[in-house]
């Protein structure tokens, strides 16, 4: 029996990163269409809580791994763990969630497997283990359909094309096991430190509010908006360079790419580059006091106006409407 | 130091990428090309370990002989060298791993410093490749701990700090929810996020030295490395178009038409 491994992720304070969730289903998703058993494995110091956490989500089997080596994440001494597994159970698939982890980790499994790798696969199609990956190119210019030619396939998923694994159906096996010591781990852990924010992050965000050139770099209307909202605040290229904001509420091709239910842009004119990071966004606002600006093509509501006398109205509107 | 660093050419992130009507590639005409973002940031952060430790910085690119103006761009901002791996048609991301590895085996360089992806393919797996196949240590995302406001940044600091005795190298990485710091043996592969550093235009002085500095060709097969593709793309397309939205008179009817028509808020 062929079978689909998904590597699951725990987060630096121990908990299960639910991005492992959608990679389940993408998982499941592709064991349907290449006739394969679903299993996942964890790596952690101690990976029971976990492993007993993901057993009831469709999975035939959940690989615990427990090493005192594995407290902190390094993708030296995971990847050997991951590869190992692998190659034990004859997997076909080796897959994980398109997280920081995931694109830092994979990439090593595969050349430990010497397999090739497709990244942020939004779609399986095919049969057996004649399957096609549909991935973005160019920040999502470009869909494209790849094949891998290598025995093991290994791939990343973008989490928003698949909804979290629910839980249900008969409980996988858990099943612990002892990964060979990896050889000398030339990088070491030194330390995390968790951005606090009150605001959701730009790429997990249900909803964002960004800004542009039109702000002048006065973001307090932008951010009271996203507070009314929940929403993540983000900002075009132009304001990021003029050093309005930092670097990484840069929401573009060079920047972040997100696709959140709600995208409102706000004093952006809408280059190329901006498009290419949220085009992906299920409903787009565009408020923009320049009526020929393109951003109000990508648009599904545009509203010509002047943001400071806009955005305060529609705060209030928002609050009234909740 | 000795450090390698990588300057893919990639289209202009200004520019406008179409789809063929088949399906088979990109529309050519009437692009611009330029070095990768990210790679542009390796070359800078090179340049700036160099200026502090002393050593060379090496710049290597893989393609036809258009690199030779990504090449010419890194070696304007001050790279020493270039190493040129002279190879048209397909190659993947195994590809690219496996002739900078021969390259690394030839120049020994204490570093090796590339993007965190292309901005074409998108992968985001060329650094981590290489890292595994060399047997070293990899710091991906690497990324700065502070703003680019800050006087480190104006004084071009290197964001990565390499130990006292030269055998280890410091990286912040920007990973999910904050900042991750970790410490790898030279020699070592480090990818560069965006927030690394703000790479410095390339002066004129330098632009005409960049005229006179050598650049080494290699052939992958010289090299010994089999570049047939492992991944190919088979069809390519454009995204599903957005259906033509709608311009709302006032602030009223947007709440109106996102509670009732949208349904998000």
């Amino acid at each position: 029996m062929s079978i689909v491994l998904i590597v699951a992720e725990q987060q630096p304070d121990g908990a299960l990163r639910k991005a492992t969730l959608n990679a389940l289903s993408a998982g499941k998703a592709l064991a349907e269409k290449s006739g394969a058993e679903l299993h996942v494995v964890v790596l952690a110091k101690d990976a029971s809580a976990i492993a007993n956490e993901l057993k009831d989500h469709g999975v035939k089997a959940v690989h615990a791994g427990s090493a005192p080596h594995f407290e902190h994440y390094i993708a030296e001494a995971f990847a050997p763990a991951i590869a190992e597994l692998a190659q034990n159970l004859h997997a076909d698939f080796v897959g994980m969630a398109s997280t920081s982890v995931g694109k830092d980790l994979m990439p090593r499994v595969a050349a430990k497997l010497k397999a090739a790798m497709a990244s942020d696969v939004m779609k399986f199609e095919g049969s057996g283990t004649d399957i096609t990956f549909t991935r973005p190119m160019w920040a999502g210019n470009v869909i494209a359909e790849v094949k891998l030619a290598t025995p093991v396939k290994v791939f990343t998923v973008r989490t928003t094309e698949f909804p979290p694994a629910q839980k249900g159906g008969a409980p996988g096996e858990v099943k612990a096991f002892t990964p060979a010591a990896p050889g000398e781990v030339k990088t070491k852990f030194v330390d995390f430190k968790e951005v606090k924010s009150a605001r959701p992050q730009l790429t997990e965000a249900r909803v964002v509010v960004s800004g542009g050139r039109g702000t002048k770099g006065d973001f307090k209307e932008i951010e009271a908006l996203a507070d009314v909202l929940g929403a993540a605040v983000g900002a075009s290229r132009a304001v990021v360079d003029a050093g309005w904001v930092p670097n990484d509420l840069q929401v573009g091709q060079t920047g972040k790419v997100v696709a959140p239910e709600l995208y409102i842009a706000v004093g952006i004119s809408g280059a190329i580059q901006h498009l290419a990071g949220m085009k992906g966004s299920k409903t787009i606002v565009a408020i923009n006091k320049d009526p020929e600006a393109p951003i109000f093509q990508v648009a599904d509501y545009g509203l010509v106006g002047d943001l400071f006398k806009v955005l305060p109205e529609l705060r209030d509107a928002i609050k009234a409407a909740k | 130091m000795k450090i390698l660093v990588t300057a893919k050419r990639v289209e202009d992130p200004e520019s406008k990428i179409k789809v063929k009507p088949d399906g088979t590639g990109i529309v050519q005409e009437g692009l611009k090309y330029k070095i990768n973002p990210f790679d542009e940031i390796a070359v800078e952060e090179g340049l700036r370990l160099v200026a502090k430790h002393g050593g060379e910085v090496v710049v290597v690119s893989i393609g036809g002989k258009e690199v030779h103006e990504q090449l010419r761009h890194a070696l304007a901002m001050g790279a020493h060298k270039a190493v040129w791996v002279n190879h048209t048609g397909p190659l993947d991301q195994m590809g690219v791993a496996g002739l900078l590895q021969k390259v690394v085996e030839k120049e020994k360089p204490d570093l090796v410093i590339l993007g965190k992806q292309s901005i074409d393919d998108d992968q985001n797996q060329v650094g981590q490749y290489l890292a595994e196949w060399l047997g070293w240590g990899q710091a991906t995302f690497a990324s700065k701990a502070e703003s680019f406001d800050s006087e480190n940044e104006k004084n071009k600091v290197p964001a990565l700090v390499v130990g006292a005795d030269n055998k280890t190298v410091r990286v912040v990485r920007e990973v999910d929810g904050g900042l991750a710091t970790v410490e790898c043996q030279l020699p070592a592969v480090v990818t560069t996020d965006l927030r690394l550093n703000q790479p410095r235009y390339a002066s004129l002085p330098g632009i005409m030295k960049a005229k006179s500095k050598p650049i080494e060709e290699l052939i992958p097969a010289g090299l010994g490395v089999d570049v047939t593709p492992k991944l190919t793309v088979t069809k390519m397309s454009a995204p599903p178009a957005r259906k033509a939205g709608i311009k709302v008179p006032d602030v009223a009817t947007l709440v109106e038409k996102l509670k009732t028509e949208a349904k998000v808020i």
